[in-house]
This record gives C-alpha cells, sequence and structure tokens, in this order.
C-alpha cells in the first residue's frame, strides 16, 4: 500500500492498513501534531487534509487513505522550516493559546482557503464550525483566517499551496 | 524585536502551529507501560472486594493496581483528605476508580479493564444537595459525621433593619447547572523511573507542586524524589487540579512498582466522567429597595452541590459569599453558605471560581429591582455600585488602587451606544419572528487567593557567560501564555531583547514551591516575583559595573541591551557587563520573591480585607430570540475589564474572548446530565461547547489602571472575562421576551404571542 504523505513517498505493509490512522501516525511515523481529543469525529483535533479536503482521522484507518494525497501539520511549514503564510498570521494574530486545537484548524482554515480566498467572517466561521477549540473563542483565529486569505489570491496563490 | 512593539509575542506560538510541540501523549519513551482506569457502575456503594484475578491474567496485561498497592497515602486532598487514589471503603460517584490495569499497549489494558469485578453492597444515593442535609440523610462521608462540607457567612449591619427601610422587597429562587471544563486535551499523564530512585512525572496538569505533593504522599517518598516537569497542557481552566494530580499519582505508583515508565491517556468519556466539575447552586436571593433606588439589604442563601468529594469547595463557596452582592455597597447583609456532599459528580475549581453562579444571580436582582423602583436599570446600578474609596460588605475599604466601576461601564455603555439599542428592544413583541434584545451585567472580583491561601512566589533569573538569559518562574504555564508574559517582563525590565531570553522548562526540583496558578494570580503574582528578580540583577550589574560607567549605582540605567550611566557619558554592552562580571567573581544571577499583601479573614462574622486588590468588568450583548423556535442567536458581545496593565495585548485580548466564549456555552448551552448520578452526555458530540458558528463579534475594551501594589502594575483577567457573560445574556433575553430566566442554562421554548404591556427601558 503506498502513503502519499507530505510529499513523501512511503510504502506501508498491508497489514497496517486496519490500524487506526491516528495512532498509526501519532505512534509509528511520531507525526504527533495531529492529536486525539474525543475518538468519535466531534472535535476536528485530529484533522488532516486529504486531497486537500479536511478529514477527521480518530475515525478512520490506513487503508482510507492510501492512494490519495496526504497533508498533516508538519507538512504546512517549508523544509527549511519558514512558516507557511497561514501559520504566520496564526502566530501574529494571537490565535494560539494552548495550542492544542492548532494543527486541525490551520489544515481545516488552508482547505478553506484554497477554495475561498475571499472570505467574508461568516463564511470562515462556518468553515471552522466542526473544528472545537475552548480557549479563544475564535475570534483571533478567525482573524488570522481573514489576514492569511490574500497569500492564497492571483499570483501568490502557488506560493500557498504545500 | 523590542518587547514593546511585538505584543502578540508568544515564546511556544511556533512549536504550536507546526505540530511540533510535545504535549504529554506526544511524548515516547522506550519500554513504556500503558494504563487504563476502572471504574465500576455503582453510584453509591460498600466495597465488599474488587476482584483483578481475571483481569491479571489477561494477554499482555503486566499488573493490576488497586488501594492494596499505595504504599504510602491513598487519601488526599487540599482541604480535606478524602479523595482517593482508588476507591478504598466506599464507592462515592460513578467516576471514583477502584483499580488501575498496566499493560503492554493501550488497548490490551482497556480491553482487561472490563475483567476486574466489583463486589459491593450497594447503597441509596444522595443526588440532591437538601437532601442531603435533611436529618438521617444517607451519609457520602460517615467519618465527616454529617454532608455538611462547609458553611461560610457575612453578617453586616442589621438585616432586620435593613429590610424595615425598605420600600420593596424582591424575592427570587435561581438555579445553576454543573458544567464540564472540556479542555480539549484530556487528562494524561507518563511517569518515569530514574536511576537514581526520583520518579519523573509529565503531565496534563495544572500544578506542578500540589502534584508533586500528592504524589510523594501516595508513594510515601519525600518531595524531593518526585520531579514534575512542566509539559504544554491542552487547557485546563481550573480543571486540571485533583483529578488530573490523581492521573499522575497513580502512573507514579505504577512506574515505581514495576520500574518502567507508565503512561495513562483519558478517553473524553473517562475524563468527562471523573474529572470534577463546576458547583452548580441554588440561591434564594431577597433584597430591599427604597423607593429612590438604594439597596438597604441583601439575605442570601447559597446550597452548593460539591458532589461526592470535597475538593475546594470551601474556598469556591468562599468567594461567592465575599462576592454575593455583587460590586455594590450593601450595608446590611446576611448571607448564609454551605457547600454539601452528594453522591453527583465532584465538583471543584473552575475558571470563575463561584462567581459566575452569584452573577447570574446578582445582576437580574439589579434589574428586577430596577423595574420594580422605575428607575433605568444603568441609573440604579449607579446609586449602589462600589466607588473610589466604598467599603464592600465585608467591610473593605476599596482605597489602595483605582476603582474603575464606572469606567469599565462607561466604555461599554459607549462602545454599544447601549441607552438607543435598549429603546428597541422587543420585549416580547416584533413585527417578524425575531424578538430582540441587549443587556448588560458587571462585576468586580477579588484578585489571586485572598485569604482563602498563603500567596506568594518565586522568580530566578540566570545570565549566562555569553549574557543568554535563563528564566525561571514558579507559576505555570496553563496555555494562557504565562510563560511568554514572563519573558516580556523580564526583558522590559531589565532593557534587553526578548531574543536573549529563554524560558526554562518548569521543573518543580528548581524553583521553590510557589503554590499554584490559579485565581488568575499567574501574571500578578508570577509576574511581581520577575520583575523584583529582574530589579536584583540590575542592583547587581549596577555594582559591577558603575565604576567603569564614572556614575552612581543609583545612576545606572538599563535600554536596548546596553548599560547607561549618566546622559552624555560611557555605554557599556549588556554582554560586556556580564562578562566583567564573571571576570571579576560575581554571577548575574537574582531571585525575586513576590509575597502578596496582607489579607484578613473573620470567619465568624464575614468580615475582613478579603483581597489585596480588586479588578472592574462589564459586558453587554446583543441577541435575537426566534419566537417559532426559541433559539437564541448572539449578535455581539462587548467587553471592557480593567486588567491594571496589559502586559501583551493579544494575549489579553484572547482571555477576553476565550472567557466571553466559555460564559455564552453556560449561559446556552452547556449542562452534565445525569440520570440516578450516572452523567449521560459524556463526549463533545452529546456535551456541546460553543462552536464557532455559536459566538458573535466580540468587541474587547482594555481598560489600564496600573496597580500600586503590583510591581507590573498588571492585575488579573482570565477569570473576571468569564464571569459575567451568563447573567448579560439573560438581561438581554429579558429585553428581548419580556420574562425572566431564573436558571441556567438558558432554554427557551416557543414564545406565546401575547404579553402585558411594559417599559422595555426599564
Ligand atoms: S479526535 Fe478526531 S474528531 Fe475529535
Ligand atoms: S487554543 Fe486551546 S483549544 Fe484552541
Amino acid at each position: 500500500m503506498r502513503l502519499h504523505l507530505n510529499g513523501r513517498e512511503l510504502e506501508v505493509a498491508e497489514a497496517v492498513g486496519e490500524r487506526r490512522l491516528v495512532e498509526f501516525l501519532r505512534d509509528e511515523l511520531d507525526l504527533t501534531g495531529a492529536k486525539n481529543a474525543c475518538d468519535i469525529g466531534a472535535c476536528g483535533a485530529c484533522t488532516i487534509l486529504l486531497d486537500d479536503e479536511p478529514m477527521k482521522i480518530c475515525i478512520k484507518r490506513v487503508k482510507d487513505v492510501a492512494g490519495h494525497r496526504i497533508l498533516t501539520i508538519e507538512g504546512m511549514a517549508a523544509p527549511d522550516g519558514t512558516l507557511h503564510p497561514l501559520q504566520q498570521a496564526f502566530v501574529e494574530c494571537g490565535a494560539i493559546q494552548c495550542g492544542f486545537c492548532t494543527p486541525g484548524m490551520v489544515l481545516v482554515a488552508h482547505a478553506f482557503l484554497l477554495k475561498n480566498p475571499r472570505p467574508t467572517r461568516d463564511q470562515i466561521r462556518k468553515a471552522i464550525n466542526g473544528n472545537l477549540c475552548r480557549c479563544t473563542g475564535y475570534h483571533q483565529i478567525i482573524d488570522a483566517i481573514e489576514e492569511a486569505a490574500v497569500h492564497y489570491l492571483g499570483a501568490t496563490a502557488a506560493a500557498a499551496r504545500v | 524585536m523590542s518587547a514593546e512593539k511585538n505584543k502578540a509575542w508568544r515564546n511556544d506560538a511556533h512549536a504550536k502551529v507546526t505540530g511540533r510541540a510535545k504535549f504529554t501523549d506526544d511524548l515516547k519513551f522506550a519500554r513504556c507501560l500503558h494504563a487504563a482506569p476502572v471504574y465500576s457502575d455503582y453510584v453509591h456503594a460498600k466495597i465488599i472486594r474488587v476482584v483483578t484475578e481475571d483481569a491479571a491474567k489477561a494477554p499482555g496485561v503486566v499488573k493490576v493496581l488497586t488501594a492494596c498497592d499505595v504504599p504510602g497515602t491513598n487519601r488526599f486532598g487540599q482541604i480535606i483528605r478524602d479523595f482517593r487514589i482508588f476507591a478504598d471503603d466506599k464507592i462515592r460517584y460513578h467516576g471514583d476508580v477502584v483499580a488501575m490495569v498496566v499493560g503492554e499497549t493501550r488497548d490490551l489494558a482497556i480491553r482487561a479493564a472490563a475483567l476486574v469485578r466489583v463486589e459491593a453492597t450497594p447503597l441509596h444515593a444522595v443526588l440532591d444537595p437538601e437532601e442531603a442535609l435533611r436529618p438521617g440523610a444517607v451519609l457520602v462521608h460517615e467519618q465527616h459525621g454529617s454532608n455538611l462540607v462547609n458553611t461560610h457567612r457575612v453578617r453586616r449591619g442589621d438585616i432586620d433593619d435593613g429590610f424595615r427601610q425598605a420600600d420593596f422587597v424582591i424575592e427570587e429562587n435561581f438555579r445553576t447547572q454543573t458544567i464540564e471544563h472540556a479542555y480539549m486535551e484530556p487528562e494524561v499523564a507518563v511517569s518515569v523511573p530514574r536511576p537514581d530512585g526520583v520518579i519523573e512525572v509529565c503531565g496534563s496538569m495544572q500544578h506542578p507542586f500540589s502534584t508533586r505533593r500528592f504524589v510523594a504522599a501516595c508513594l510515601g517518598v519525600p518531595l524531593s524524589e518526585v520531579e514534575v516537569i512542566g509539559t504544554p497542557m491542552g487547557g485546563g481552566f481550573g480543571g486540571k487540579d485533583d483529578t488530573a494530580a490523581i492521573v499522575c499519582a497513580r502512573t507514579a505508583l505504577a512506574a515505581k512498582l514495576l520500574g518502567r515508565p507508565v503512561k495513562m491517556v483519558y478517553r473524553r468519556d473517562w475524563s468527562i466522567r471523573e474529572s470534577y466539575k463546576r458547583h452548580p447552586y441554588r440561591v434564594n436571593y431577597k433584597m430591599g429597595v427604597t423607593k429612590d433606588g438604594h439597596i438597604t439589604a441583601v439575605q442570601c442563601k447559597i446550597l452548593a452541590d460539591g458532589g461526592a468529594y470535597c475538593s475546594v469547595t470551601p474556598w469556591v463557596t468562599w468567594r461567592s459569599t465575599v462576592q454575593c452582592c455583587g460590586p455594590y455597597v450593601v450595608e446590611n447583609v446576611h448571607c448564609d453558605t454551605q457547600g454539601v456532599y452528594t453522591n453527583n459528580i465532584v465538583a471543584g475549581a473552575m475558571r470563575g471560581f463561584g462567581s459566575p453562579q452569584m452573577n447570574f444571580v446578582v445582576e437580574q436582582m439589579v434589574e428586577i429591582a430596577a423595574k420594580k423602583v422605575g428607575l433605568f436599570s444603568i441609573e440604579f446600578r449607579r446609586r449602589n455600585m462600589v466607588r473610589q474609596g466604598s467599603v464592600t460588605i465585608t467591610g473593605q475599604k476599596l482605597d489602595t488602587h483605582k476603582v474603575a466601576m464606572d469606567e469599565v461601564l462607561d466604555a461599554v455603555l459607549k462602545e454599544t451606544g447601549y441607552e438607543e439599542k435598549l429603546a428597541k428592544c422587543s420585549h416580547g413583541k416584533s413585527a417578524t419572528d425575531e424578538l430582540y434584545g441587549i443587556g448588560l451585567a458587571m462585576s468586580y472580583r477579588g484578585v489571586s487567593l485572598g485569604a482563602e491561601g498563603v500567596d506568594f512566589c518565586a522568580a530566578i533569573i540566570n545570565v549566562q557567560p555569553d549574557g543568554s538569559i535563563l528564566l525561571e518562574v514558579g507559576v505555570h504555564e496553563n496555555g494562557q501564555g504565562a510563560e511568554s508574559a514572563m519573558s516580556l517582563l523580564a526583558a522590559q525590565e531589565l532593557g534587553v531583547s526578548l531574543g536573549r531570553i529563554r524560558y526554562r522548562r518548569a521543573s518543580t526540583s528548581t524553583v521553590p514551591d510557589s503554590g499554584t496558578t490559579v485565581a488568575s494570580r499567574g501574571t500578578i503574582m508570577g509576574g511581581g516575583a520577575v520583575t523584583l528578580a529582574a530589579r536584583e540583577l540590575k542592583q547587581k550589574i549596577a555594582e559591577a559595573v558603575c565604576e567603569k560607567l564614572q556614575c552612581a549605582i543609583a545612576d545606572v540605567r538599563f535600554a536596548n541591551d546596553r548599560i547607561l550611566g549618566r546622559t552624555d557619558g560611557e555605554t557599556i554592552s549588556f554582554d560586556e557587563a556580564i562578562r566583567q562580571m564573571f571576570q571579576t567573581q560575581r554571577f548575574p544571577h537574582a531571585f525575586g520573591v513576590f509575597r502578596a499583601p496582607r489579607v484578613s479573614w473573620d470567619e465568624h462574622t464575614g468580615q475582613g480585607d478579603a483581597y489585596f486588590t480588586w479588578v472592574y468588568g462589564c459586558q453587554a450583548v446583543e441577541l435575537t430570540v426566534n419566537k417559532k423556535t426559541g433559539k437564541v442567536k448572539l449578535l455581539h458581545a462587548t467587553a471592557a475589564h480593567d486588567v491594571g496593565r496589559a502586559v501583551n495585548r493579544e494575549m489579553v485580548r484572547g482571555q477576553f474572548f476565550g472567557g466571553m466564549a466559555m460564559a455564552a456555552g453556560y449561559g446556552l448551552h452547556e449542562e452534565i446530565n445525569s440520570k440516578d448520578g450516572r452523567i449521560t452526555n459524556l463526549n463533545l458530540n452529546t456535551y456541546r461547547i460553543p462552536r464557532a458558528m455559536d459566538l458573535p463579534e466580540m468587541t474587547a475594551l482594555i481598560v489600564e489602571n496600573p496597580d500600586p501594589q503590583s510591581p507590573t502594575g498588571a492585575k488579573a483577567l482570565g477569570e473576571p472575562t468569564t464571569e459575567i457573560l451568563a447573567p448579560a445574556i439573560a438581561n438581554a433575553i429579558y429585553h428581548a421576551t419580556g420574562k425572566r430566566e431564573f436558571a441556567l442554562p438558558i432554554k427557551l421554548s416557543a414564545q406565546p404571542e401575547e404579553l402585558p404591556e411594559e417599559e422595555c427601558r426599564l
């Protein structure tokens, strides 16, 4: 089975296909950015992107994502560590408190901005509605997404892809 | 980057936004074992035997631990030692843990946990706090003698005389619900036995020092043999104290007995089932007012359901008692508060700590009273609220700091255009399906522990030979940005760039026990200690360089990574100064201690200087109520809080928004439901915290009146922001529907068309 993970190709044994995806990423690959906070798909802390669409992986198995393009939070920044403009906006807008929801939030926002680079605040609310944050009241997260949107427009849009 | 310019700076932001931050469950250790708790289905029962043999034989199981395996003490608590590591004599609530299975993997441990059996004699479960206090009630803790955990009181003036002076007496009953902290990261801990015999504990807990006390007591070892390491935590909100510390202690016990690292990661349903909650209150409130709108008397009875164990019920209810009249001056007060044991879920600390309940009561009572006497509710508040030099209901004169009640109130009124909007409220009538309302609430709040605890805090600044700085403070990072605030304060005071400062990974073995990061005391206490340490360090540096700068020690100044003497005189770089200190055998090392000013309390009369300073806040909210469905939509919320001084503006705003969001959930959505003492909404699909679309746009108005008693000027903001939106919502709903809501969460059904004529402005 092949996984296209954060721009890398990975061959995994068939037997691994039955494993819970969140555990596989966290335990086997040490990609611990995806968190497990509910086990039932209710909070979004475990979100990754599958072909640019958000997916809650606490309720998925490895085989569910084989052959698809997977992006986890670890794949957002440039290889040299430079933050993605969206990540930078999260930092600058004070969108991060405890940070437990942050990886999921960033990825959901990224998927959303790829599709809608000129969002209203209400559209942003709708886009992140499935991701819970107990610390921020979402306000500065929405600020950050609004601020980062310009990077997804026109000539600069290519740079926003990761 | 200078500390002044970069307001959104956080030392941990980069790690968190890239997913590299290592929370407890992200840490890996070789040969690590995994543990799972065992619950029984009893709510109240006498334990005969915990049968572990089958579980012990299950595949992958290394050991099953029960109370018999605890070498030290199995019982502890911050006030009454009634909390158990493992239930021993009885099961007192549905979340009591009777055993813990340790296995090679988490899945195997969980599977085996189902094989542990409990033989017990069921007892009548006491689930109603009033029933719990009746004579002859079944006792939750027999040795305690009754189900009464504690009482508090305020006796001020002459209550009978106060009611005689009144033209009107209003009496209402209120109820508030049990709510869950719902930190996004459930409880988790990992303990590692070190070769030197010390047990190292990482965990999602708020209080490394109290955790260490719990762990050491459980293991029966001295404090020095346990090292609790500060680890990024996915939210606390007051909820990662007792239960979280016990989770740490259980893993430490297993690690000690088995000689291997042991990790326990809580599932959400375990977390909600076992962890303590916000106290549900029943309040009877009687207020006397004169025709011209003065409150002459308040009599109130507060009943708090503390659940199965004491936790911090006496402290939570103390704050409720001290603040039982809200920010209003009342000459005659008679308040009686009771904390009660029941077989319900344990109640303990939660952001707000006894004030959200009382503010829900008081801020509606003042509006009911205003209406009764025919005064504009804001005018009524103005006639009664605390001002500079006012004396509180516990006899404390407010003269050591700026009393900013009117300032925050005016800020909110102006920002929202409150009066015009109030005139537009529907009051039960509208042409469309939506009823519109705006409402407001305000509070004052005592800062830090108050007379409930010993309050002091330490900080260590240790400058390295190359001029880089290690900073360490006895407050814990709870996700609120405490480390960043401490670093900013150190940089500001020392006149150096932030880039020099490294916040040390916190450990209980290197900095003195500075108590707990509760009661919004992080900034004021920790910041105070940092500032005092920085001042001591500057003094040492000044002594070392004044000769070179040809000036008196008192003339030495620190700015832009340089040390300056007299104007136009010579300057020297910070690095150079440090080099010189090492060359002359002086350590650029300083230890700062901030001691909170004295407070006092007389338990008998309920009088005293309860807190050393106070903060003032006001919040307003606009909303609509759908007549057909009863659905409430929040349109906009505005908050003004006097924070003393905003150390890190974006983080301060974040506390405003987060606090208001939590309060919106308290007001409208959240409630722990249970059936016969068993919680029924055990995950985030059924326990509903506010989502992005549930919340309105919010405006944060930061008011700054630096506090003279705080070395940094900063006061507190984590909790004040959480304590008044629910009553503001209740008042707004009243202005929309024309009906008062006396219970939380506010659940509206379809609104009847007909309502009596009323004047909205009142
Ligand atoms: S952990 Fe996957 S949605 Fe909550
Ligand atoms: S920042 Fe803590 S849950 Fe979102």
